[in-house]
């Protein structure tokens, strides 16, 4: 078999066929997309994009990704540390459920950020009470962004600390390091790529993120509409050229921050 | 510094790691802590860093109790088995490390550090990462880390372990010569006696937890306190029963004693190659083993199998021959008692002048 798979035509059957797939699956659509924002000229694609609610819409959801982002970075990193470095009865369990978010379909996720933070929750109502508000507002966005996208931190990180050498900690300490510099100096640059690649991934699933959002988002065009919502209200209207505009501008996002990814894992891999 | 170690105890769960061990060294010495993998070695190093907490006893470092001192404290320096250099830091940051911690004056560091770097050979690489290093190189850039914040006592944990035998050679060597110099107190834990008699001053016998003994290398191969010890450095073969041997038939009176007999204990030729012939009995050859500058022989005497060199020079042996076998002595030893026995038709006892 494995003599077969090494012919000549196979090898370049297998790739072809890898080739193609890849180019009908994800080149072609993309291209399609460029190429369909522009059909009607720059200046129609300048317009569409400068259409206060679709820039609006743009601006919130790079903010409210950008929140989610970061406090995945601290809570992720968080997470990752106590994961790996500390023991104690039900770690097995919680290690499997953060991957629970990327199993689940993320309406259904949606639905249970509504149940909890609706009105008649306890948490709807304290917030209630003190005057915030959750649901249909800013907080939900972020907080479903959070939730869908809160494995991709911890999940980079933990590899890296899983490798790291408690010799090099040791090393730090016998040169008269304190934990905290310890910390600072030596674990902390060893998880940075991890935490950068992984936050670079869940801020670029956060923008594109749809299904959680649009249950809990209220969706008020040019308050609580993000871009996936906008793009599926014009397509609902009938408006193509403004739903690739905006697509084309979160594609390109996202290929700035896969490029970024890239990068930043190169680069670990050479130092 | 002066170390002392007082009733060391250590146990890791039910495992007895470290069993009431107590020795003192001097200032400047360079000390081999030897013994078989799992022995308690690596577990004594670390709790006089301070990286593993002491059960029971006392270190005294210059007669100051340091038990309750962190790492952090106790102006050591360690060199780790791996390296644990940080990954991410050039050569010249990780040696600096120690000296920032302190904080040390730029200018100062920087001077101590392009010091270190001469010192070690590391010139022209004070910009590599440790992943750009050789294993030798990364040895040594341990090894100035440690060094750089001038601590009083260098811990070594397996230091060549990992390096292969032609460089280990020359680092042998290269650090017996950097620790003379600098004249610090040194302690480094092998496996490997040929590495703690070529480079300690004197060796610490770790066996099992306990100490077996200590002492400089020639006292150890000389006159082993213990079985262990006997049987650990060398080469030897057990001889059950001894009284079967010529010269050793007084041994008889001992019940349950057996021998330890070292190859160069042992003398094998033709008739003519011993003057004190009484001495010698017939052996038969067995396998011959070229040892590269010498013959290892097996050979067969009154029943027992015993092992001895034997010089390129002297007449070749074949497997089978018949030879002269003289057994100069035997380290004997009971569950009590050890103690070196001299074949005794080796000395006539009634020496005939004429």
């Amino acid at each position: 078999m494995s003599s077969m798979l090494q012919g000549r035509w196979w090898s370049w059957g297998f790739r072809s066929a890898v080739m193609i797939y890849f180019m009908v699956l994800i080149v072609l659509p993309i291209l399609g997309i460029y190429g369909q924002s522009l059909s009607a000229g720059w200046s129609a694609f300048i317009d569409n994009i400068t259409e206060p609610l679709a820039w609006k819409a743009v601006f919130l959801t790079v903010k409210l990704a950008i929140i989610a982002a970061v406090i995945n970075i601290l809570v992720g990193t968080m997470s990752a540390w106590v994961l790996i470095r500390y023991r104690f009865p039900g770690r097995r369990l919680l290690n499997s459920l953060v991957d629970l978010p990327f199993a689940l379909p993320t309406a259904v996720a949606g639905l249970m950020i509504l149940l909890l933070l609706g009105p008649q929750s306890f948490v709807g109502e304290w917030a209630d009470k003190f005057g915030f508000a959750i649901l249909f507002h800013e907080p939900a966005i972020v907080i479903a962004m959070i939730f869908v996208t809160f494995p991709f931190v911890i999940r980079a990180v933990q590899p890296l600390l899983e490798e790291m050498d408690s010799s090099e900690e040791e090393a730090a300490y016998t040169l008269g390091a304190t934990k905290a510099r310890t910390f600072l100096r030596v674990i902390m640059p060893g998880m940075l790529p991890g935490i950068a690649s992984g936050a670079m991934l869940a801020f670029s699933r956060a923008l594109a993120e749809f299904g959680a959002v649009v249950l809990v988002a209220g969706n008020i065009p040019g308050k609580t509409l993000i871009a996936s919502v906008y793009i599926f209200g014009e397509i609902e209207s009938d408006n193509a050229a403004g739903a690739t505009a905006v697509s084309v501008l979160l594609l390109t996002f996202s290929f700035i921050i896969l490029w970024l990814v890239n990068y930043v894992q190169m680069r670990r891999k050479g130092v | 510094m002066h170390v002392e170690v007082r009733g060391l105890n250590k146990k890791f769960g039910n495992f007895q790691a470290v069993q009431d061990v107590n020795f003192s060294i001097d200032k400047g010495q360079l000390i081999g802590l030897l013994g078989p993998s799992g022995g308690g070695k690596t577990s004594i190093l670390r709790m006089l860093a301070g990286l593993e907490s002491v059960d029971e006893g006392h270190i005294y470092f210059h007669g100051k109790r340091v038990n309750d001192l962190p790492p952090q404290e106790r102006g050591i320096g360690f060199v780790f088995q791996n390296y644990a250099l940080f990954k991410h830091m050039m050569v010249t940051e990780n040696i600096a490390f120690g000296l920032e911690v302190k904080k040390w004056p730029k200018a100062k560091i920087r001077e101590r550090v392009a010091e270190l770097v001469e010192l070690t050979g590391l010139t022209g690489f004070e910009k590599r990462y440790p992943h750009q290093l050789s294993g030798g190189q990364r040895q040594r850039v341990a090894f100035a880390r440690a060094l750089a914040p001038e601590p009083q006592l260098l811990l070594l944990d397996e230091p060549f372990a990992a390096i292969d035998a032609k460089i280990r050679q020359e680092l042998r060597s290269w650090l017996r010569d950097m620790i003379d110099r600098l004249g610090i107190t040194s302690i480094f834990v092998t496996h490997d006696q040929d590495e703690a008699i070529e480079v300690a001053d004197e060796i610490m016998i770790i066996n099992q937890g306990r100490l077996e003994q200590k002492g400089t290398p020639w006292d150890i191969y000389k006159n082993p306190e213990t079985p262990f010890v006997a049987g650990f450095i060398g080469e030897s073969t057990i001889i059950e029963d001894i009284g079967s041997l010529r010269g050793f038939e007084t041994a008889r009176i001992w019940p349950d004693t057996k021998a330890l007999i070292r190859p160069e204990y042992v003398e094998i030729g033709q008739a003519r190659e011993f003057t004190a012939l009484s001495a010698t009995e017939l052996g038969r050859v067995g396998h011959l083993h070229f040892r590269g500058s010498e013959w290892l022989v097996e050979v067969e005497v009154a029943g027992s199998r015993l092992v001895t060199y034997r010089s390129l020079e002297k007449e070749v042996l074949h497997p089978g021959d018949f030879v002269h076998v003289l057994v100069h002595r035997a380290y004997l030893f009971n569950d009590n008692d050890s103690w070196i026995m001299e074949n005794n038709l080796k000395e006539d006892p009634m020496p005939v002048h004429i």
